[in-house]
């Protein structure tokens, strides 16, 4: 009698052990998912300030392009202005297009093409744009792992009772606009 | 990514078995010296370990800013190479490491390397000439070859690794004079005793002293160009491009300078060997030969 219950004892502190390392990883994983999505914030943040100083630049030099700058800058303010990523992210991604459109349509202009500052703010654009996808990627890694951790067993027995909720990646709708922006300039 | 992440922790595994087996060998050798020194066996062995214990403090603390100096290496911040200073930044969030320190070269060869002891202390540096011949998506490809070996602990192994090697080679050094002298010495003392036994440890010592190096070398060599490999596969899973990095490897073997500040110390922490460029894959070269590395990233390119 008294070894049964020394036994049954072992078994529950094994299993109180292993809960709390499952508690454990899945703290971890959603901490990386918070983080891979502030990483998001910070580089979307980047690029509200770099709009302005790109538009004005641009302005200078192709002043008839005047629909594409409004289109920008409405958008600009509509992402800035959105209170959830659900709402946000399509905006973004509509952004994105739009600023691949205006360093598109600076090609034509040789003379923005010899301004330094124009290049400067060109590299800064192209590099937040990547650094966006690669936020992007990285977010959406650590999504999956984490839904798949929560999501498996012994980990499903417990997840959901603390509050643990699936996550969404963050998908585009286009195809085209999963490519970064890769402007040569050779 | 996960399965990046348990090759990393093979990786770990890996670091930690080669470890011990090194430090075995090192145990052995200085038993082997303690026993020529006339002691005893067991006396060599905790000076052989503290040897290598120095030999590690100072690597551990001072490694990374001796190399990188050995290599007049000079840290730069964004304002002098924008476009670097960003595709490094840009790496190290696909990767999910802090940002790295960044160095410059002034060299006109083409080369770059990362070294380090975790992602948290880590350093990554390109020569001019290569940052002024590669475009943006090639610079992309070469500095997340070293971001990955950074990602990977590859520097880490590759400090460790120098760190056995230097040990190994100390202590076989000295076993080979203690065999002179030791002879000498017993000759003297004893002319009667000794004989034949004698001789044949003096000639397995021997042996063991010229092995012993060229057997870590192998080692060290065989598992630096696996992480070779793996750098230039995890590159191409951080920047989905593996077009970029085959063009890069490509300018890179057609490059004809040499790099000034390379020794053979640090030859094999380069993108590509700067003695060997072309060289052929053998038992004792530092990295694949580029044909194969290109070959790789392409099967990678078609299974995606």
């Amino acid at each position: 009698m008294e070894k049964g219950l020394y036994i049954f004892g072992g078994l529950l502190l094994l299993a109180v052990i292993y809960g709390i390392y499952i508690y454990n990883s899945l703290v971890r994983k959603k901490a990386r998912v918070e983080n891979g999505w502030s990483q998001i914030d910070v580089q979307l943040k980047r690029r509200y300030d770099l709009i302005p100083n790109l538009v004005e630049t641009v302005k200078a030099y192709a002043a008839h392009e005047r629909e594409l700058f409004e289109r920008i800058t409405a958008l600009r303010s509509a992402a800035h202005a959105a209170g959830s990523p659900e709402e946000a992210l399509p905006l973004e991604n509509k952004l994105s297009g739009a600023l691949r459109s205006l360093l598109m349509v600076s090609e034509n202009y040789p003379d923005l093409k010899a301004n330094q500052n124009f290049l400067a703010l060109q590299e800064e654009l192209s590099s937040t744009e990547n650094k966006i996808a690669f936020a992007r990627q990285y977010y959406n890694d650590t999504v999956k792992e984490y839904n798949i951790a929560i999501d498996v067993f012994p980990n499903n027995l417990i997840s959901r009772k603390l509050g643990y909720e699936p996550r969404s990646m963050w998908t585009l709708q286009d195809a085209s606009e999963g490519e970064p922006v890769n402007i040569s300039w050779s | 990514m996960a399965s990046f992440d348990k090759l990393i922790d093979h990786n770990k595994r890996l670091s930690v078995l080669l470890f011990v087996l090194l430090m075995l060998l090192l145990g052995f050798l200085g038993a082997a010296v303690g026993v020529l020194w006339g002691g005893d066996w067991y006396t060599g062995i905790p000076v052989a370990l503290a040897v290598g214990g120095i030999y590690f403090f100072f690597s551990w603390s001072f490694g990374d800013s001796m190399i990188l100096s050995m290599n007049h290496a000079r840290e730069i911040q964004h304002e002098e190479a924008p476009q670097l200073w960003n595709v490094v930044e840009e790496l190290s969030i696909a990767g999910g490491i802090p940002m790295p320190k960044v160095f410059l070269m002034d060299d006109e060869a083409m080369n770059a390397f990362a070294t380090g002891r975790d992602p948290q202390h880590a350093s990554v540096a390109i020569t001019r000439g290569l940052l002024e011949k590669l475009n943006r998506e090639e610079l992309q490809a070469v500095m997340a070859h070293e971001m990955s070996h950074v990602r990977n602990y590859d520097i880490r192994f590759a400090m460790l690794m120098a760190v056995m090697v230097g040990s190994i080679v100390l202590i076989c050094d000295i076993l080979r004079r203690s065999i002179f002298f030791g002879s000498m010495g017993r000759r003297r003392s004893n002319n009667s005793g000794g004989g034949k036994g004698q001789a044949v440890m003096m000639i397995i010592a021997l042996l063991l002293s010229i092995l012993a190096p060229l057997f870590t070398a192998i080692i060290q060599l065989a598992v630096s160009r696996q992480r070779e490999y793996l750098a230039d596969a995890s590159a191409v899973e951080l920047t989905r491009n593996p077009k970029g990095l085959v063009n890069a490897l490509r300018k890179l073997s057609d490059d004809p300078e040499k790099l000034q500040g390379a020794s053979r110390g640090t030859q094999h922490l380069y993108i590509v060997n700067p003695f060997n460029k072309e060289g052929l894959d053998s038992l004792f070269s530092t990295h694949p030969s580029l044909e194969s590395r290109i070959a790789r990233i392409e099967q990678i390119a078609t299974a995606q």
